[in-house]
């Protein structure tokens, strides 16, 4: 089968490579018929995640078709249409039992590498580095699906691929971060980065009640988006003082939640900002936390500081001491997907909202190398890449 | 079955039994995670591996050659490696004892065996993979002590090359829903490991051990062990 390989920094080339088995009795084998590059992908392709070995197959954003399954798995049947969920989680262990599916226990055949980093190992994720688990990825025309029974989601007929895709991240990512703001109606929720997850969240907090929604970004294309499909004001941050705006805005007491969807590779500003990009070049820092930092500074006091947006290791000059004085609460961590999938296709079913407004470029898998550039260089408007392997119909 | 030292110094043998086996799992495991890396500094790791998997497997040392030591024989540096490690597993206490207690399910989750063979209701035959097709190494244990459902406790039986115990407890979570397994593994002194190489190998042969025991939480909870051998990649 084709498939996309990761094969050093800024390298990725469509290979050929042996279809993926069954392995386990709880695995799936699904055809994929469509999948996407995230904005957590960009972080590989820059060579800032640790544990990447050459030729190890990226992506895990996909939906397909069952073609196959384990002696164990009794839910599926080859034939049935699938989102899967991007953390990979057995449905057994302590946190599997509380809802906690990404922070799984049994996931990761290579747990060792995350538990030496981080103290506890993490879950499995598809073609996310071998520090968590070294999975294959869905960026292929087949890929194999541990815990079959736990994670898929069938999708009804009626809904199509594009509608239904984004279920397997990056909307029921930007709706945790939004859930974990705990808002209440009328609160002011703002959202740094107005990119797929971004987005996601200020639709979220807009159906979770939320008054008013701050979208804050650099790239035009983006902020409308934010205005058109989400509801947000925008704020440019190339162009104004973000404290003082957000300030301005809420007489004073600043935003009730803030939401970095932006994560570790954010584009900072000023002498701290060419501090961070310095460390991180020489991967003195692994993190560059610009938004982090933001967002303690802007939250008012006893506020929420929502994080989905991906960071990795050690990071520098973040105002502790505002979190702590402030009495911020601060969420975080990869996303329970399992936990949110059936509401949101309840949601998309019932019309509330169509997650594929995010959708601006439209490729073959073949395109892959080309989908990777133009989407971190956020050149052509691009916002959000799906790819369709070609020998699906 | 068991390999005796007399046959083993007639043979060029200048490493001890637990030694051997020690240099036989850290081998494997340089080995297998330096190849997967493939860079540099994983090649090298490969080739350190090579060459402890060549050292374990036919007992003889080039470097100890060189130097004069014999862990196979005399007094040497003597010592104990002793190896804990504790993990909770949501599955009742009852459960775990009778999984554990049939011994021939080890191999399930202790990578280093290949198979083991209960003779009689206290007496059993391991066995450990051998690389290469080389001479397997085979011993006999025997259970010393066991108490349903909380505790079961291994030896080797006097003679054996490689002199081993083990021990696993099985006690209630506090929640009351999980069991807390604590498992100490044993290998003995008689032909021991020198203080330089056990530096290094003791933490090897713990990560070994804590990859078991984490298998065994992940097959009794999931009925299954978590693997990714065998799944394609690029080139």
């Amino acid at each position: 089968m084709k498939a996309v390989c990761w094969n050093g920094i800024h390298e990725v080339a469509v290979e050929t490579v042996p279809d993926p088995q069954i392995l386990n009795p709880r695995d799936a084998v699904v055809k994929v018929s469509l999948t996407a590059i995230c904005g957590s992908d960009l972080h590989l392709y820059d060579g800032y995640i640790p544990a990447m070995r050459k030729g190890d197959i990226l992506g895990h954003e996909f939906m397909g078709e069952v073609v196959a399954v384990g002696a164990s798995v009794e839910n599926l049947k080859e034939g049935d249409r699938v989102v899967v969920p991007f953390p990979i989680a057995c449905g057994n262990c302590f946190y599997c039992r509380k809802g906690e599916f990404s922070l799984c226990d049994n996931s990761n055949p290579k747990a060792w590498i995350s538990e030496k980093m981080y103290g506890h190992p993490c879950a499995g994720i598809f073609g996310y580095s071998h520090m968590m688990g070294g999975y294959a990825g869905g960026q292929a025309e087949y890929v194999r699906v541990p815990y079959a029974d736990v994670g898929p989601i069938k999708i009804p007929e009626h809904l199509n691929d594009e509608q239904s895709l984004f279920l397997s991240d990056i909307l029921p990512t930007g709706w945790q971060a939004a859930d974990e703001c705990g808002i209440k109606v009328g609160d002011v929720v703002a959202v740094w980065g107005c990119g797929p997850v971004g987005q996601f969240a200020m639709l979220a907090a807009r159906h979770l009640g939320a008054g008013r929604v701050i979208g804050i970004d650099y790239i035009p294309e983006r902020l409308e988006m934010a205005r058109s499909h989400c509801g947000a004001e925008t704020l440019n941050h190339a162009q104004i003082d973000i404290q003082e705006a957000l300030k301005e805005m809420t007489g004073g007491r600043g935003p009730d939640a803030c939401i970095d969807a932006v994560g570790m590779e954010a584009h900072g500003g000023g002498p701290l900002g060419w501090y961070d990009k310095a460390k991180h070049l020489g991967r003195l820092q692994t993190d560059r936390p610009t938004v982090l930092r933001e967002a303690i500074q802007a939250c008012r006091k006893g506020g929420t500081v929502s994080i989905p947006g991906v960071y990795g290791g050690v990071v520098d000059k973040v105002n502790f001491g505002a979190a702590f004085n402030k009495g911020l609460t601060l969420k975080m961590g990869q996303t329970h997907v399992h936990r949110y999938m059936s509401e949101l296709l309840g949601r998309i079913e019932r019309g509330e909202f169509d997650p594929s407004f995010l959708i601006t470029h439209r490729l073959t898998l073949e395109e892959a190398p080309q989908g990777y550039r133009i989407f971190r260089e956020k050149e052509d408007g691009c916002v959000k890449v799906v790819m369709r392997p070609q020998t699906v119909h | 079955m068991t390999f005796s030292t007399s046959e083993m110094q007639n043979h060029g043998i200048n490493v001890g039994g637990s030694e051997r086996l020690a240099s036989l799992l850290g081998g494997g495991l340089l080995t297998i995670y330096g190849l997967t890396r493939g860079s540099f500094g994983g090649m090298a790791m490969a080739a350190l591996g090579g060459g402890l998997l060549y050292r374990g497997a036919t007992g003889h040392c080039a470097t100890y050659g060189k130097l004069g030591l014999n862990t196979a024989q005399g007094e040497g540096d003597l010592r104990n490696i002793r190896m804990r490690e504790s993990v909770t597993v949501l599955r009742p206490r009852d459960e775990l004892f009778v999984f554990w207690r049939d011994l021939e399910n080890l191999p399930l989750f202790m990578s280093h065996l290949e198979s083991v063979r209960q003779m009689d209701d206290k007496r059993s035959v391991w066995t450990a993979h051998s690389p290469g097709g080389l001479a397997p190494m085979i011993w006999e244990a025997e259970i010393v002590d066991e108490a349903p459902g909380e505790r079961i406790a291994w030896r080797s039986l006097p003679g054996s090359d490689i002199e081993n115990e083990g021990e696993v407890r099985f006690v209630e979570a506090p929640d009351g829903e999980g069991t807390e397994v604590h498992v100490t593994i044993e290998y003995h002194p008689s032909r021991g490991i020198t203080g330089a190489a056990a530096k290094w190998i003791n933490p090897l042969l713990s990560q070994m051990v804590r990859e078991d025991v984490r298998r065994f939480k992940s097959l009794m909870e999931t009925g299954e062990v978590p693997t990714v051998e065998g799944q394609p990649r690029g080139h």
